[in-house]
């Protein structure tokens, strides 16, 4: 069985995504990146990214998240931001009662992106 | 084999997808994670079935309108699609009646000259002519009201409403386009509880939206607050007052926003209000119609109150 299929497919992302982004805008350290932003369009990229780290089906191309997330690096995005996310992204999981070793699994492939997403 | 007709073009799909076959042929469809999962490359079919793969995800609104996702979209059958913002058909309409909502707000019914269908909550265009045209909510319901029914905030110096509030006639012919958008009461949770916040002529889809549940027997609560800056501002406030004393489970909370008091009515932002009064929302369905400020904080708040983003439908204006 897949990672993405061990912690529940799509019906386990569509769980993960509010909890998720509930926790994104309310952590200081990172919301302002989010002001402005449609929430509606940020949910469903939130979705791609959750799906991604879940093992589930996607296109992922390096190219692609470093174009997405440039804007932001401008403004200063860095490490310290990028290890925001995958606290929340870990909180959410364990919220959701997904098995440590499972957690660990999707935290591997999330942090995979660091570089693109920070433009390194 | 079947085949994807976009704009009188047809194409032979294979076992490719919309998105891919589209592509193929030089049109330019925006896409982005090309697995069913971003919606970057919404679609909407206009005739055919699309395969329930290229809807998963999609809420109820979108899927009863036939929006699909392209690059998940293996056709089972011929299909004629639309980019989903693509321009809605004309139609003209005759206007009925006109009424002063209040000092701001006109009040305009039209008769549809060919058949119309729609839901209570969704917009049409106004055409004035070719270049000046306008996006209004329908405040009528299909079922319970025989024509269509506008609300039309005038705006000062505004090229539309000034037309609208100066020369517009009973019997004059005007050019709507069909209905659209996805701020619109869904049959099948008759238990869900519903919260609307509007300002100004923001109630219009609201009124639809709340007669509509009604209507549909929605046994779950029904909470709408309409905010103004005084009382002047509101409108249909005897009308709203009788329907919730004939539904005990519609409450309306009509809110000032001025430092008076005025009985009968609630004091502070409506936003403010709504949330005091219901601080936790998970499980509720959320529609926000009116002020973009209020809408854009509204989003998060009632999201932050337990809200599913599924489950807020807004409409700034």
């Amino acid at each position: 069985m897949s990672l993405y299929e061990e912690i529940g497919g799509e019906a386990a992302v569509n769980a993960a995504v509010d909890i998720f982004y509930r926790k994104v805008l309310a952590d200081d350290r990172i919301k302002h990146f989010f002001d402005g932003v449609d929430m509606a369009r940020q949910a469903s990229k939130q979705k791609a990214f959750l799906t991604l780290a879940f093992g589930g089906p996607n296109n992922y191309s390096g190219a692609d998240m470093r174009r997405g997330h440039a804007h932001l690096v401008a403004k200063g995005l860095n490490d310290s931001h990028f290890d925001a996310v995958m606290e929340n992204l870990g909180a959410t999981l364990t919220e959701l009662n997904v098995p440590g070793n499972l957690i660990a699994q999707a935290a591997a492939i999330a942090e995979s992106t660091r570089n693109d997403v920070l433009g390194k | 084999m079947p085949k994807v007709t976009l704009g009188g073009q047809s194409h032979e799909c294979g076992d490719r997808t919309v998105l891919d076959t589209l592509t193929a042929q030089g049109v330019t469809i925006p896409s982005s994670c090309r697995a069913g999962i971003c919606q970057t490359c919404l679609m909407r079919a206009t005739k055919g079935k699309v395969p329930a793969q290229a809807q998963q995800g999609l809420k109820p609104t979108q899927i009863e309108q036939n929006y699909f996702m392209a690059c998940a979209c293996h056709p089972e059958e011929d299909l004629e699609v639309a980019l989903a913002e693509d321009s809605l058909p004309k139609l003209p309409a005759v206007v009925t009646r006109i009424t002063l909502l209040n000092a701001d707000i006109l009040g305009i019914q039209l008769k549809p000259m060919q058949a119309f269908s729609y839901r209570a909550g969704q917009f049409i265009k106004l055409y004035k002519d070719d270049a000046i045209v306008r996006c209004y909510s329908l405040a009528s319901v299909p079922g319970l009201d025989d024509e269509l029914a506008l609300h039309i905030r005038k705006v000062p110096g505004g090229m539309m409403t000034s037309w609208l509030f100066d020369h517009l006639k009973v019997g004059d012919q005007l050019t709507i386009s069909e209905a659209s958008g996805e701020c619109f009461y869904t049959a099948g949770q008759p238990a869900q509880n519903l919260l609307l916040i509007g300002t100004g002529s923001g109630l219009a889809p609201l009124y639809g939206i709340v007669r509509d549940a009604l209507r549909s027997a929605h046994t779950g609560e029904i909470h709408l607050y309409h905010g103004s800056y005084d009382a002047a501002g509101l409108y249909l406030v005897n009308e709203l007052r009788r329907l919730a004393a004939r539904h005990a489970n519609f409450h309306y909370e009509p809110c000032l926003s001025a430092d008076v008091a005025a009985e009968d009515y609630r004091l502070g932002m409506v936003l403010d209000v709504a949330l005091q009064d219901h601080p936790k929302l998970n499980g509720w369905k959320i529609f926000l119609c009116g002020n973009p400020d209020m809408v854009n904080a509204a989003k998060q708040e009632t999201f932050f109150a337990g809200a599913s983003l599924r489950e807020i439908y807004a409409d700034p204006f």
